[in-house]
């Protein structure tokens, strides 16, 4: 007779039913020993529920097979794992910011306040410094990745990949340092501007939107760029009209991205951009607020009272978190509407 | 040599002096006389002692031939004998691979691409190129991708008038009648033959002189193949064609000059062994390899 085809199967509830299992058994022990935690439940479940999988899956299906159950679970124990700290975080900010929100703290400045007002001016800092660092880091890590992919490959190019490696590996605060101490040579020492921010900002972000660039427009295949050579186009209009195009879902993907990596940073502004109480929208004069460091001054000094400094300061960090998820999505329906199918 | 980037009406202007070289050296037609009743005289490609190179790596040795107008010459031979190589030296896409070198002279009418002074982006528009696998750019539609080489090409076309020549080479490539009620849909939504009908289109709406083709119909069914053959057929009243192909039959339908490319053995450069009518080479060849390439015998 031939070999058959078919070999023993779990049935279709086995991987619930051996985890709901485990469960009680996990509980059951634990109260038994009298001590039962739910941390110590959880790995405990997904341990026995390992166990007793591969065992009767080996028994009944064979090795191979068995060990595909193992690693899935494995796997997704620690997707779990990876999990809780992201969605404890979410849920935390968000109970602890909601009764701080309100029309008044989106709206007002902290101005002539005593214990009180709102966070428009640290709101509006963040949109400025932001606004502006992208400003300056896009066009020229966007170039710099043109360069990268279309023109370089000697030694420049490469020097140019060693040194954007480098610069990934900055600290933050030495980027705000290195801001400080170019506008200090320049405006002379305490100097505080919204645009020295960017330009920490800038110093954060342009590696990013180089790295990410970079890959992105790897990925535009050579046939399209030959197909625009072969009609008699110029190199720098088939960059134009080709390969950008082609690529620009991800690209502006990679820059929200990019402004999402820095739109929280805090150091290199608590250096460069100062704390003040009054909306400023002019980045190139006086002191500006900005959200990260708001939140940091309204709890390191709290006011009067200290509960609604604590309240406003989870406000802010709750407000910037929606601000960077906003910015996710907005970066996701355009990478939809704009993708491009490439072979 | 600057006049490989003087405008279409000088570079016809040419012609008249390529004659005269053409007749006192003999060895091919004059242009009026191979151009057929309804086309127009296209240009002869000539490559003497060509000698192609990636980096230390010599890949096609030594090739003197005549691409001639109004006629379709195809390339045989393996692969890896430097067929594809010698094409896209034709219209310098050979250098743009890094390292890649070219030596020997290649002339279209009489003239040097590979002078100092030319700009290799003029010669691309007079040398059209086909690929293996059909590439319209994905980010535009039907009509943009049949007009690229008009918008790309800076120069301001007008609408009318770029309507007319966006039809004129649908008409040309066989896919209007297909295509004519969405040109504004994206042409990665055609079948493969298709595309690669679009692909002609595109080339042939710049109005080059020669057309080079990369095994145009490899990635296709036997369908969208002859219909390609087809067409070829009809471009050559228009164009100079030179075309890659493996598939024997197609050499024999489609062309009138066939060139076979071989390869003592591998590392060694490609030469070319033998080039003629295609009837004669595919009945009565000269060389010994040739026949044994084209009957089926080759190792």
């Amino acid at each position: 007779m031939n070999p058959t085809l078919e070999s023993g199967v779990l049935p279709d509830w086995s991987t619930y039913g051996v985890v709901a299992a485990s469960a009680v058994l996990a509980a059951a022990l634990l109260l038994a020993a009298g001590a039962f935690s739910v941390a110590l439940l959880l790995i405990l479940t997904v341990l026995v529920a390992m166990v007793v999988t591969y065992t009767w899956s080996r028994r009944v299906e064979g090795p191979r097979r068995a060990k595909d159950r193992l690693v899935t679970l494995a796997i997704v124990a620690a997707f779990g794992l990876a999990l809780i700290p992201l969605l404890s975080l979410i849920f935390e900010v968000a109970k602890r910011g909601i009764p701080g929100l309100s029309i008044e703290f989106l709206t007002e400045s902290a101005r002539g306040q005593i214990g009180g007002g709102g966070a428009a001016h640290a709101l509006v800092g963040t949109l400025v410094i932001t606004g502006v660092a992208a400003l300056i880091s896009i066009p020229v890590g966007l170039m710099a990745a043109i360069y990268l992919t279309e023109y370089g490959g000697g030694r420049l190019g490469r020097a140019l990949t060693f040194f954007v490696d480098v610069m990934t590996g900055i600290p933050s605060i030495v980027a705000g340092l290195f801001a400080y101490a170019l506008f200090a040579l320049f405006l002379g020492p305490g100097i505080r501007l919204g645009v020295m921010g960017s330009v920490a900002l800038s110093v954060l972000m342009i590696p990013i939107v180089i790295r990410t660039s970079e890959e992105v427009l790897k990925i535009v295949p050579n046939h399209l760029r030959e197909a625009s050579y072969a009609l008699g186009t110029p190199k720098w209009r088939t960059i134009t009209k080709v390969v950008l195009p082609t690529a620009f879902a991800g690209l502006i993907t990679g820059m929200m991205i990019a402004v999402a990596r820095i739109i929280g940073e805090t150091a290199p502004l608590l250096v460069t951009t100062g704390v003040v109480d009054s909306i400023n929208s002019n980045p190139f004069s006086g002191r500006m607020q900005n959200l990260a460091v708001y939140a940091y001054s309204e709890y390191r000094t709290p006011g009067v009272f200290k509960q609604a400094s604590y309240d406003r300061a989870w406000a802010a960090a709750l407000t910037l978190i929606v601000i960077v998820m906003v910015l996710n999505l907005v970066a996701r329906l355009i990478y939809r509407r704009y993708r491009t199918e490439i072979r | 040599m600057g006049a490989i980037g003087a405008t279409r009406a000088e570079a016809e202007a040419e012609v008249g002096k390529t004659e005269m070289k053409v007749t006192t050296t003999g060895t091919q037609p004059a242009p009026e006389a191979a151009a057929a009743a309804d086309g127009r005289p296209a240009k002869t490609l000539e490559t003497r002692g060509v000698n192609l190179f990636y980096g230390e790596f010599h890949a096609v040795e030594d090739v003197t031939l005549t691409v001639e107008p109004n006629k379709v010459t195809a390339l045989i031979g393996s692969s890896g004998c430097g067929k594809t190589t010698f094409l896209r030296s034709l219209n310098r896409m050979h250098e743009l691979t890094t390292s890649a070198r070219v030596e020997g002279e290649i002339t279209l009418d009489g003239q040097d691409i590979y002078g100092r002074a030319v700009d290799p982006v003029q010669v691309r528009r007079l040398v059209g190129m086909v690929f293996q696998s059909p590439n319209p750019f994905p980010t535009m539609s039907i009509y943009d991708n049949v007009a690229a080489g008009l918008n790309l090409n800076a120069g301001r076309v007008k609408k009318t008038e770029k309507d007319a020549i966006v039809e004129r080479s649908l008409r040309g490539a066989h896919l209007w009648e297909e295509v004519k009620d969405r040109l504004d849909k994206p042409g990665s939504g055609l079948s493969g033959g298709q595309q690669q009908r679009l692909c002609i289109a595109r080339a042939i709406a710049v109005e080059p002189e020669v057309l080079l083709m990369d095994e145009p119909c490899s990635a296709l069914d036997p369908v969208a193949t002859l219909a390609i053959e087809d067409l070829i057929g009809e471009l050559k009243s228009k164009f100079t064609i030179a075309i890659v192909t493996h598939n024997m039959q197609q050499a024999s339908r489609a062309s009138d000059i066939t060139a076979f490319f071989n390869l003592e053995q591998t590392g060694k450069p490609g030469r070319l062994i033998e080039i003629g009518p295609t009837e004669k080479i595919f009945t009565s060849p000269a060389q010994q390899a040739t026949e044994d390439y084209v009957s089926g015998r080759f190792g």
